[in-house]
């Protein structure tokens, strides 16, 4: 893992809005085809870490790369090889699962005929074929973001932005979002950056994590490192939770 | 221009299958039918009367029951602009939608151009529709056949008709970036519309009174000022001027936009012996300030529009 090639990183990253600091000094890396997990409070600064990662909010200071490209200078290209997951998703109620994702290969400039192909294809992975012609405002928020995720297929994008994709899920959905991100991960050797409160299941499918409080990333690293850190050098069997709330308590 | 089709297509579709669209066209057509048809029963019953020259205008500029086609134009084509674009941009960002189409490899100001777009292009088949419908109707009651002249005039009336309410859609779309809520861009675009189209005429006529005295026996060139006075208040109103232009380039037998022209006795000796129509380009020049200023505002709506948009900061919710 460790000789896989750098795919994001940021050095030194600030963003502060009009009052307050939304992100301080953000410097972190991920690696290709790795899950690393973004876990901190609500108001921590991921998603506007995400947003500059994808061009859309422009940092106050410091160095940020995506696939080797500055997503400030350059949002297009980034655009064009990241792919985003919103909190709230962010589909048209009124649209059914299939027209939103042609409307989504439209934008990405996928011819239709090439389009309709991979719209089945991704439609079929996520198992939502047989839905594909209701109204997105009649899917279950699990089905949602089993859209979203078709989505990342038909971007084919190299790198994956999921900000909290199992928010309000119930275990049985949870689980199916989780093996299909992994499935991306392993199957499609997508980077993922997985932003997540239900710590169980990031500690079962991310390589390394890094947590964020305050705008600060206070620690990043493969678990029993965090672990080690922690709680000395014979506790590596630690779970994530309770290392979470460490830092937590800490910060 | 990546993804400007993208953006057009799906905002077409969802004008064209959106309830509030259906309503507002089968209002506007209804009256237009209307009115045209009362109009058409006019002129067929004025025949023999009058000699009238240009019947196939009549239809767009004479009034049936109570206006002109192009008065009802004037009064409610703002509203059809408003309605599709007050929510424009806001409803998305409420939503969601906006993030996650910015999040796609497009440029940011193709969003807003694509619905600016699409709403012109709403506009325009709307009101092609309506002055082809109306055309056809003049042709079954009145049975008379336009000239090319009349098809000119009808043609420019038309692209003035939608320039003007794409104005109110620049307007429309501006507060809805402006405003968070879909319910006050709403308010706020019907209260500019109700200023500018009512208050701003009324409040014309108040104004000259208080600047030039109320006075009744005022001397012929005090009246004149005070004319002015009032047309020059009004002409702030996009409805005056769209009014004006109209109602010069439908109606050939008019040789100035106003409505009152200082004339002494050689002047009025013209009028009578010279009273016929105004050639096209005449009528076309006479007018030509009235449809650059309202191009000109609504330019200057969408590159505010457009700024605004730009410079807007995508935030976490």
């Amino acid at each position: 893992m460790e000789t896989a090639p750098v795919v994001l990183s940021t050095e030194e990253l600030t963003k502060v809005y009009k009052n307050q600091t939304a992100v301080d000094r953000l410097t972190f890396e991920v690696r290709e085809g790795e899950i690393f997990g973004f876990l901190g409070p609500n108001g921590a600064g991921k998603t506007t870490t995400i947003l500059m990662l994808l061009g859309l909010t422009e940092p106050t200071s410091g160095k940020l790369q995506v696939l080797g490209l500055n997503p400030t200078r350059e949002p297009i290209k980034v655009k064009r090889k990241v792919g985003y997951l919103q909190e709230n998703m962010g589909f048209y109620s009124d649209l059914t699962g299939r027209q939103m994702l042609s409307f989504v290969a439209d934008l990405n400039g996928i011819a239709p005929a090439e389009a309709e192909g991979r719209i089945q294809k991704a439609l079929e992975t996520v198992g939502l074929a047989d839905d594909a012609e209701k109204k997105i405002g009649a899917y279950s928020r699990g089905m949602r973001q089993r859209l979203g995720i078709a989505e990342l297929l038909i971007k084919d994008s190299r790198v994956a932005f999921l900000d909290e994709p199992t928010l309000g899920l119930d275990p049985d959905a949870t689980q199916r979002i989780m093996e299909l991100i992994q499935n991306l991960a392993r199957t499609k050797g997508m980077t993922i950056l997985l932003s997540s409160h239900q710590l169980h299941q990031v500690q079962k499918v991310c390589d390394r994590v890094g947590i964020m409080i305050r705008g600060r990333m206070v620690a990043h690293g493969p678990l029993e490192e965090l672990a080690r850190a922690k709680f000395g050098v014979d506790h590596e069997e630690y779970t994530l939770e309770e290392i979470y709330m460490k830092y937590f308590l800490e910060a | 221009m990546n993804g400007l089709a993208a953006i057009v297509r799906k905002e077409l579709a969802d004008h064209f299958s959106s309830y509030r669209f259906v309503i507002l066209f089968a209002l506007i057509a209804m009256v237009s039918l209307i009115t045209a048809y009362m109009v058409g029963l006019r002129i067929r019953g004025a025949e023999g009367e009058l000699k009238p020259q240009f019947v196939f205008l009549m239809i767009f500029a004479e009034r049936g029951a109570m206006f002109s086609l192009v008065e009802f134009v004037a009064f409610f084509g703002p509203l059809v602009g408003l309605v599709l674009g007050f929510d424009a941009i806001n409803r998305e960002r409420n939503e969601g939608t906006l993030s996650k189409i910015l999040a796609q490899p497009i440029f940011r100001d193709v969003v807003i151009n694509g619905k600016f777009l699409a709403g012109v292009i709403m506009i325009a088949v709307l009101l092609t529709a309506i002055v082809l419908v109306i055309t056809g109707l003049g042709l079954a009651v009145v049975g008379v056949v336009p000239g090319p002249e009349e098809l000119l005039r009808v043609a420019v009336y038309l692209v003035v008709s939608i320039v003007y309410v794409a104005l109110w859609l620049g307007v429309a779309i501006l507060f809805s970036i402006l405003f968070r809520s879909t319910a006050t861009s709403a308010l706020a675009s019907l209260a500019v519309w109700i200023f500018f189209s009512f208050f701003v005429t009324i409040g014309a006529s108040i104004l000259a009174n208080a600047l030039l005295g109320q006075a009744t026996d005022l001397r012929p060139e005090q009246a004149m000022r005070k004319i002015a006075a009032v047309r020059q208040v009004a002409l702030v109103s996009p409805m005056e001027l769209y009014s004006e232009a109209t109602a010069t380039v439908i109606d050939p037998m008019r040789r100035s936009a106003r409505s009152f022209i200082p004339g002494g006795p050689l002047e009025a000796l013209s009028m009578t012996r010279f009273s016929g129509p105004l050639a096209f380009g005449q009528s076309l020049l006479v007018v030509m300030p009235h449809i650059i200023t309202l191009l000109a505002v609504t330019v200057v709506c969408f590159a505010i529009s457009y700024t605004v948009f730009m410079r807007q900061e995508i935030r976490s919710l």
